[in-house]
């Protein structure tokens, strides 16, 4: 069930000079429910494969299911595909228009025809999920801080209460804080409702803390998909495709060639910490010690 | 949807024409159209396609690209065609009903046919191989002298290259917001008249704010750089006439005279 994709290719400008391969035979299975991290250098082609999900690109070449369902059949409801896997782009911010933040998040539920009443307590709601204040409801969506823009955006998508929520690049330019907020927010809403939620990004650290599974792309092709930890151990083709395993990674590996025994695949701060302690023979202070963030 | 609008693009390549000074491809554009309307028998035409097929050749440019910018003036030249065609009086060759079309009618149809796509390949040709901001100072220098007069041609020009310049920017955005909104269920394509124009509102709000923003961003960076206006500035690269661009003149004139000889005096 859920969203399948089957040998999906697309090109850009086809049959020109200019034509860009952004995918390239792409398979790839998405069950329900799990958090996955879509992570590859700029170009890669990641935010090009989110637009298929929802239908915004057609592939030039290959299917794609939506439980079960041909997305490219004549009469499937592109509509009901949309309401359903929520994709929020880079900067969202720049898409908001409306007078005041309130109406801007009701203009996703309201599309989907629903009635007066549903579409508030839906706004309501995913301005609570995506934690603004009620005191915001009311102002301008352009009189808020870059970072609560951001999250009105996401409301914004949120409030038509899709299965799957896509974010393409949520953290990009926000400060430290702002990142962590929205991280740790996205993680809470994954607690609370369990749906499908895909981050895109380029950066490991982000993801590493949060997600079940990691896609990498490189050059429109799926490059590896796994389990965090598992991709995390290939340190060196990651570094060849311009990526890098998080800073962790390295500490272990590090660590490791020096003669401790410690575990190489620890991707977080949290799990660095219990190995490092551990092969220092002092298990039990791990419990004791604060979890502060390194570096 | 967007994005299939050619017109104004440039096309990346080497070859002579690319390397011809601005000014000559301004003012050999602005000579061929009237050179175009000088001509008014067949021999001047053939003239002026040969003349044409040659400079397409030379540039390097696909066919392709030329007639991709003709899809704009595809109605033009429709209605231009059937107006001729049917609206000229004269010996009567087809007749329907009240209306007919005549002898002069065919070829009056033709020739303003091949008028008009002689003249949008030759415009093109010049957008083709010429970046957007060579084209910007030829016309700064070509206008220079109007300086003179108070005409305020550094500051014409540059809002012209900033505004070519913004073109792709903001199609770029205008397509990153449309899907943007369609993903929140947003409708542009169907609805009457008014409705759709209510739905551009989420699109078009954003569009200006970003437009806004990035105007204001680029004013800033123009001053963190000290640009002051025209005066006293200097360029990197001047444009000084070499010698293909005086070879370049000198064909045009020649065509030019041949194309008067051919079409004017030739004409008895």
């Amino acid at each position: 069930m859920a969203i399948k994709l089957e040998h999906i290719s697309y090109v850009y400008e086809a049959d020109t000079e200019l034509s860009v391969k952004a995918l390239d035979d792409v398979s790839l299975e998405i069950p329900d429910g799990q958090f996955i991290g879509l992570i590859g250098h700029t170009g890669s082609g990641k935010s090009t494969l989110v637009q298929h999900l929802n239908g915004l690109l057609k592939a030039t070449d290959g299917k794609l299911y939506y439980n079960g369902e041909n997305i490219y059949d004549k009469d499937f409801d592109m509509k009901k595909l949309r309401s359903q896997v929520g994709l929020v782009f880079q900067y969202p911010e720049h898409q908001l228009f409306e007078i005041d933040v309130f109406s801007d998040v009701c203009f996703g539920p309201k599309n989907l025809g629903l009635p007066k009443e549903e579409v508030e307590a839906r706004a309501k709601k995913a301005l609570r999920q995506a934690g603004i204040e009620e005191k915001y409801e009311k102002q301008s969506p352009f009189e808020l801080s870059g970072g609560q823009k951001r999250r009105v955006a996401i409301a914004g998508v949120l409030a038509m209460q899709p299965k799957v929520l896509i974010l393409d690049e949520p953290t990009a330019g926000l400060d430290p804080k702002g990142r962590d907020e929205i991280l740790g927010q996205i993680s809470q809403l994954r607690k609370e409702t369990g749906m499908t939620i895909i981050l895109v990004s380029h950066s490991m650290e982000d993801v590493a803390e949060y997600v079940d599974r990691i896609i990498v792309m490189n050059k429109g092709k799926v490059k590896f998909d796994d389990v965090p930890k598992k991709v995390f151990s290939h340190v060196n083709e990651l570094e060849e495709i311009g990526l890098a395993a998080p800073q962790m990674t390295y500490l272990m590996h590090y660590l490791k060639k020096e003669g401790f025994d410690v575990d190489e695949e620890a991707g977080t701060v949290e799990e660095a910490k219990v190995s490092i302690l551990k092969a220092l023979g002092k298990d039990r202070e791990a419990q004791k010690g604060q979890g502060g963030r390194a570096c | 949807m967007l994005r299939d609008i050619t017109l104004g693009q440039y096309y990346q390549t080497d070859s002579v024409i690319h390397r011809l000074d601005p000014r000559v491809k301004l003012v050999a554009t602005l000579a061929y159209i009237i050179s175009l309307f000088v001509a008014g028998n067949v021999p001047g035409y053939i003239l002026a396609g040969l003349f044409l097929a040659w400079v397409i050749h030379m540039s390097k440019v696909p066919f392709r690209f030329m007639v991709k910018g003709m899809k704009a003036i595809v109605f033009l030249l429709c209605l231009t065609v059937v107006f001729n065609l049917f609206l000229t009086p004269g010996t009567p060759v087809v007749s329907i009903w009240k209306i007919s079309i005549t002898e002069e009618g065919i070829a009056i149809a033709v020739m303003m046919a091949v008028r008009l796509c002689f003249l949008i390949i030759g415009a093109s040709i010049m957008t083709l191989t010429t970046t957007p901001n060579n084209l910007t100072d030829g016309l700064e220098k070509l206008l220079n002298p109007l300086k003179k007069v108070r005409v305020p041609v550094h500051e014409v020009s540059m809002m012209m290259s900033i505004a070519l310049r913004f073109i792709p920017i903001l199609m770029e955005e205008t397509d990153k917001i449309m899907k943007a909104q369609i993903a929140r269920g947003a409708d542009f394509e169907s609805g009457n008249l008014i409705q759709r124009a209510k739905n551009m509102v989420p699109l078009l709000v954003p569009l200006f704010i970003a437009a806004f923003r990035r105007a204001n961003d680029l004013a800033m960076a123009m001053e963190a750089r000290c640009y002051r206006g025209g005066d006293g500035r200097t360029k990197m690269k001047p444009l000084i006439y070499k010698k293909r661009d005086r070879i370049a003149y000198l064909v045009l004139i020649v065509y030019m005279i041949l194309m008067i000889v051919v079409g004017r005096i030739l004409m008895v």
